[in-house]
């Protein structure tokens, strides 16, 4: 009997790791074929114009994603931008003054809406968000747009957002918010100095979850970005204006070519999947090592 | 009692919802002095000591009747950020922030609207020397509190209540997360600290009580798990010849 147990111990092992090693093989296969099938256009066009040749005209032998590269930067960045300060004031709200009842009402609220399809994003934002931004008056301003766009990503990262940092208020010890308030500190000091500090790690990783979702995001762009191959620029003197610019993303370029790509311009297509994929290395690997630096962590 | 008083309840009642935890609390907590607290666990020590800084105000439904006196003004009726400035507080676990140790120091004065870098600084040595800690910690103020050891973490959660210069400080079982090197340590720290300041300490530790207490509270549930004070006197008095029988009994380790 003792025998038969240790063997189901051992087989349960082994079918386990089998699993982890399973999902390790995947990641590595993902990355191996995207690189084999981006080889071509690697070896043809070369990373470097790859990167900066700022035209991209398959029929014309022009493969430059520099603007792709600044169409998701700058959508990323403009969600963040929406979204990190809403996202951190729910989740400051559900944490901490929400009482328990509200709690309960708040919260599967906003994480019904990471259960939203993404292309249903995309409607409201064709026919909500769009039509509202094209009530600016700005030379040229069709509504489609990066602005358009911010907005519906920073709907989309609001609840990996609020979640995640929510969690991590959550799990500040007691003792700190009663060490602050037996300081005559207020609610607003004990939050603000002591609970949101200490949390700070959970709430990095909050904001690159955030990000990788925002980078990744495809179908809700496509329907409200525009998705012309155009560097973003401003169309006045106000540089803000750079947001009402129409643009493309990298995973949009893909999604939209991908059916009709055939050759080097198939190639190039997954070349932009590398890339795409090397920037959400740079950022996860920039936030681990930002988490590792950030909080004091306890050592004794 | 004819010593100054510092901290007065007045038929101090305390309830928690439906439950009251404590039953008409009557006693002085003389100035310059460390009054201890004790009794067996669940009689209500913590709760009455965290009455006297409000602290039961974060418990949703806490109530209560009577009232508690700190320099003869009502706690109720004035400000909870004044009463928390005037009557600080040490937890039973080292709390320390997860800043430095600097910034925990400082972390009072900073809220109280000091920020002038020097005077903080002043205050945050003063503040280290007064809690026996500033020769362990003078060269690495800027280290985080949590690399120190939990007694140093102790001294240091002193420190930071010092800073703020209270009249009273409160001490909820501040040795009982120690080893006994470090209890001695914040030992000798209260004996001090009674020339400046008034110490209040719960302890189930009955030895710490006669050790470092000036006068001592003997807390202990009624029939409906309220707790009630049974004698409240000179810690010498109590431990030599308590009155009621039912302190007798604790002290010499019958039950509890």
């Amino acid at each position: 009997m003792q025998r038969r147990k240790r063997q189901f111990d051992t087989a349960m092992k082994y079918s386990l790791l089998f699993a982890a090693l399973a999902s390790m093989l995947i990641v590595l296969m993902i990355g191996v074929f995207t690189f084999r099938e981006a080889l071509p256009a690697f070896r043809h066009i070369g990373l470097e114009k790859l990167l900066t040749e700022p035209v991209w005209r398959p029929g014309q032998e022009q493969y430059g994603i520099l603007a792709m590269i600044a169409g998701s930067g700058l959508v990323t960045l403009g969600s963040v931008i929406l979204g990190v300060p809403l996202a951190l004031g729910c989740a400051i709200f559900l944490s901490e003054i929400a009482r328990p009842r509200v709690r309960a009402v708040v919260k599967p609220c906003i994480e019904l809406l990471a259960g939203i399809p993404s292309v249903v994003y995309g409607l409201f934002g064709m026919v909500v968000i769009v039509p509202i931004v094209r009530q600016i008056e700005v030379p040229g301003n069709t509504g489609f747009g990066l602005l358009s766009a911010s907005i519906v990503l920073a709907i989309m990262i609001l609840p990996t957002i609020t979640s995640v940092s929510d969690h991590a208020i959550r799990s500040v010890p007691k003792e700190y918010r009663e060490g602050s308030l037996a300081m005559g500190a207020t609610k607003w000091e004990t939050v603000s100095r002591v609970v949101i500090p200490s949390a700070r790690s959970g709430i990095i990783s909050a904001v690159v979850l955030g990000l990788g979702r925002a980078l990744g995001e495809t179908i809700a762009m496509i329907m409200v970005i525009g998705n012309s191959v155009i560097i973003p620029a401003a169309a006045s003197s106000n540089p803000l204006t750079i947001f009402l610019s129409r643009a493309r993303t990298l995973t949009g370029n893909i999604a939209v070519e991908i059916n009709y790509a055939t050759g080097l311009h198939q190639s190039a297509l997954f070349a932009t999947g590398v890339i795409l994929f090397l920037l959400i290395m740079i950022v996860n690997s920039s936030a681990r090592y930002l988490m590792s630096r950030g909080g004091m962590r306890k050592s004794g | 009692m004819t010593e100054d008083v510092v901290m007065k309840t007045r038929g101090y009642t305390l309830f928690y919802g439906g439950f009251k935890a404590l039953n008409d609390i009557t006693m002085d907590i003389p100035v310059n002095s460390i009054t201890a607290i004790i009794g067996p666990s669940g009689c209500g020590k913590s709760s009455l000591i965290r009455s006297f800084n409000r602290m039961n105000d974060l418990i949703v439904d806490s109530r209560v009747e009577g009232t508690i006196l700190v320099d003869d003004e009502d706690i109720y009726s004035k400000d909870v950020v004044e009463l928390r400035k005037k009557v600080g507080m040490v937890f039973q676990r080292p709390n320390p922030f997860p800043k430095s140790i600097f910034d925990n120091v400082a972390y009072g004065p900073r809220i109280h609207g000091t920020r002038d870098r020097s005077k903080l600084a002043a205050i945050v040595e003063k503040s280290l020397r007064d809690s026996a800690l500033w020769d362990e910690v003078k060269d690495d103020l800027d280290k985080s509190a949590l690399s120190l050891s939990g007694g140093q973490q102790q001294r240091l959660c002193i420190a930071r209540a010092l800073a703020v210069e209270p009249e009273v400080i409160l001490m909820d079982e501040p040795a009982s997360a120690l080893d006994p090197v470090a209890t001695l340590k914040i030992e000798e720290l209260m004996e001090k600290l009674k020339r400046k300041y008034t110490i209040v300490v719960v302890t189930h530790n009955m030895q710490q009580a006669a050790r470092v207490s000036d006068y001592t509270a003997f807390l202990l549930t009624d029939v409906d798990r309220a707790g009630n004070l049974i004698e409240f006197g000179r810690t010498s008095e109590i431990f030599t010849k308590p009155v009621d029988k039912r302190t007798e009994d604790y002290i010499s380790g019958r039950f509890g």
